[in-house]
């Protein structure tokens, strides 16, 4: 019996040394499609590597991650890691990986030209790596096209050419919606873009809404008055709430929806052989065809108490070879420079509507005017969003006026760039 | 009794007595409620989109004044933060239409129950079991229902009829927000009447039931009266609920279509925390307000309670 006791109470001392010696490092993850599971399998492998190293993989709504994360940093407290999109405005609770990265020059001739994205202005901080590249544009239900009889717009079509199309398909089809638009202020300025939006002034500040902007906010709120967008999604809430339309489209409720890329995987795997779609790019407007790209990164966080365990993680996470599977098995846009020149992804899907659909964003990056592309990296991008988004549905909900909308917008935007100087 | 409480006693008295055993409660009320209450009427003193209440300028009264900014109150648009009056509205045009209803189904439903009725327990069981759901639960539940795709519309095109967008519909996602809000909280406030109902004298009723006085003057004359500080408390507490509706009317409605349903609450929620134009002094400000009018509502609750149990000690 002493024996026993004896051989317990030494193992138990040996469990709590080991328990003792493991670092804990906390790991805020979302994911539009499957990419949850394809960190949890990457993870897994890099603890068999790394027994000293713990990692706690919280998987979130995105809700969270829009909402109470950014309370979490403000306040000095958060994860260790954590994938967000929202990147400029929160640069400041990053951590520089630079001092503890294994190769910061590994780091910057593959992810420098977006770590712009992620650090205060001026700054040469390695904050992390994006997962994935991101631009929004279309996609349309092939199926219900056909059905309908209604030939699918070719690349150059226009807003109005793709919603026409889109109408002739709901009225043969007897459909709730002609289309649908995600309720974000991010999913509109490309868009806006297209139509000659500027939301940058000269001095770096909010430009005033201007002509372009409500050229494309006239055409929305017109179709949704028209009954052809799905009044669920902008108009049923309030405020800026983030509301998607994939499942509407998962579901054949309207033959044409814009989102972005990050749905390609959602969409193959819920639709599976339902029906045919494809990726349209991003419709024209007058000033071009512009989508508005982005992404997810993963950052360290200032306030972790593990900076040389977390840059482990960050190192084998950004590795080529394990970004690469990351790649593949998600379905994402790579934003890693060699795996970029390696080329030769082999994407790991056996849905034929995936690979062409990958590519159509692909030759629709290579459309972004320069307005979008300097949003991503530009500080009141979110406020701008949140303004226009706001109002926008206001005036969807019949509330507001266009012209008042515009000057609200201007407040609104004003009343957050002074509180924030 | 231990010495040393009896030393204690013999230096403080009964009242130093009573203060060293509410020790421990008055430290936890004032760590949970008492400093985050002070925090947030300071927080409500600076400006800023920090969070961190050190890294906040001090602006005095420039939150509040921003809030009450307005050149009519009646038409939110004419107002600095149009949202704030369009929420007060709403959460005013609410409580009147709910707690209406509320009072009137929970009297109904009590006076039904308070019956000799064959299953009488289920039924108040049956009543009773929204309370016991979770906020969040009510607001999908009835989400389901009534989306474009929910039951009601299955229900509706079935008669044959054009399916409607309730929650797309302000007359309608107001209505359902009422609804389902009564629906959720009326098992509760049914089961208070039902206790003031129970306590009413049997005697009273059969000596009507002699003088063969008509059931609506039994009601005016007998029910009502007896019953009035139950009331009471029901349409005080009613009215705190409805002042703070959130929970369930943000899942079932996220506030919209447009800001038709949103509530005071989920301003502040939304100002401080969710929306990608925070603003977390002008939140802390528009709480205290709302603070002010709960307690208004509460020390006119405290009042009839009182009244009431002098009115039964007589």
């Amino acid at each position: 019996m002493k024996t026993i006791w004896t051989t317990a109470s030494a193992l138990a001392l040996m469990a709590t040394a080991a328990a003792a010696q493991t670092t804990e490092v906390r790991v805020m993850w979302y994911s539009d499609g499957i990419e949850g599971e394809v960190i949890a399998d990457l993870l897994s492998r890099f603890e068999e590597m790394h027994p000293e190293i713990d990692i706690v993989l919280d998987n979130v709504a995105y809700q969270v991650i829009q909402e109470q994360l950014p309370i979490q940093l403000a306040s000095g407290d958060g994860p260790d890691i954590a994938r967000v999109t929202n990147l400029k405005e929160q640069a400041q609770h990053f951590l520089d990986l630079r001092p503890y990265v294994a190769d910061a020059a590994y780091w910057d001739s593959n992810f420098g030209n977006r770590l712009d994205w992620m650090r205060p202005d001026g700054s040469d901080a390695i904050p992390g790596f994006m997962t994935q590249l991101t631009l929004t544009g279309g996609f349309a239900n092939v199926t219900l096209f056909e059905q309908a009889g209604v030939e699918i717009p070719g690349a150059d079509a226009t807003w109005d050419d793709w919603i026409e199309a889109s109408r002739l398909v709901m009225e043969n089809q007897g459909l709730p919606a002609a289309f649908a638009i995600d309720r974000s202020g991010h999913r509109i300025s490309g868009p806006n873009a297209s139509f000659g939006a500027n939301y940058i002034g000269a001095d770096g500040l909010p430009a005033q809404v201007d002509d372009g902007t409500l050229a494309f906010v006239n055409r929305l709120v017109d179709w949704t008055d028209q009954g052809l967008m799905l009044p669920e999604v902008w108009v049923s809430a309030s405020g800026t709430t983030y509301r998607a339309a994939a499942d509407d489209f998962i579901n054949a409720q309207i033959p044409f929806y814009y989102s972005g890329s990050w749905q390609v995987a959602n969409l193959s795997t819920k639709i599976n052989d339902s029906f045919d779609w494809v990726a349209t790019g991003s419709p024209c407007g007058d000033a071009g065809c512009s989508g508005l790209a982005g992404g997810a990164a993963l950052v360290a966080i200032k306030y972790t108490e593990h900076p040389e365990e977390v840059a482990m993680v960050m190192d084998y996470l950004a590795s080529e070879e394990v970004l690469r599977e990351f790649t593949e098995r998600t379905l994402f846009l790579p934003a890693h420079a060699g795996v970029v020149a390696a080329g030769g992804l082999n994407f790991m899907s056996d849905d034929p509507n995936v690979g062409p659909a990958l590519s159509r964003f692909v030759e629709a990056s290579a459309q972004t005017l320069p307005m979008a592309d300097a949003l991503p990296s530009w500080k009141w991008a979110n406020v701008y969003y949140g303004a226009l988004v706001t109002r926008v549905s206001q005036v969807m909900a019949g509330e507001l006026s266009v012209d008042q909308a515009r000057t609200m917008i201007d407040e609104d935007i004003a009343d957050q760039v002074a509180a924030a100087q | 009794m231990d010495p040393a409480l009896r030393w204690w006693q013999r230096r403080t008295g009964i009242g130093g007595m009573a203060a060293f055993f509410l020790l421990p409660n008055l430290a936890v009320f004032g760590v949970f409620v008492i400093v985050p209450l002070v925090l947030n009427f300071i927080y409500s003193l600076t400006g800023g989109s920090d969070i961190l209440l050190p890294d906040r300028t001090f602006v005095g009264g420039a939150q509040y004044a921003r809030l009450i900014d307005c050149d009519n109150y009646l038409q939110p648009l004419t107002c600095r933060e149009d949202h704030f009056w369009t929420a007060v509205r709403n959460t005013t045009l609410f409580v009147l239409f709910q707690v209406s209803l509320m009072v009137t189904v929970s009297m109904i439903t009590a006076l039904i129950l308070n019956r000799n009725i064959r299953g009488r327990g289920f039924f108040r069981a049956v009543f009773f079991f929204p309370v016991l759901l979770s906020p969040v639960v009510v607001g999908l539940i009835w989400r389901w229902i009534l989306q474009r795709q929910g039951l009601l519309n299955l229900i509706v095109t079935e008669l044959g009829l054009e399916p409607v967008v309730w929650l797309n519909d302000r007359f309608y996602a107001f209505a359902a927000a009422v609804g389902v809000s009564t629906w959720a909280h009326m098992g509760f406030y049914t089961l208070i009447l039902l206790a003031g109902l129970q306590a009413i004298p049997r005697d009273l009723y059969e000596a009507a039931e002699m003088d063969a006085t008509p059931s609506t003057r039994v009601f005016r004359r007998i029910t009502l009266p007896l019953l009035g500080p139950n009331l009471a408390v029901v349409l005080v507490l009613a009215l705190i609920r409805g002042v703070q509706i959130f929970d369930e009317a943000y899942v079932l409605t996220g506030g919209g279509p447009g800001t038709a349903t949103m509530y005071i609450t989920q301003y502040i929620y939304e100002v401080g925390f969710a929306s990608l134009l925070r603003n977390p002094g002008l939140a802390a400000a528009a709480s205290i307000l709302m603070g002010l009018i709960l307690v208004v509502l509460t020390l006119i609750q405290l009042w009839l309670s009182r009244r009431a149990e002098k009115a039964k000690a007589r």
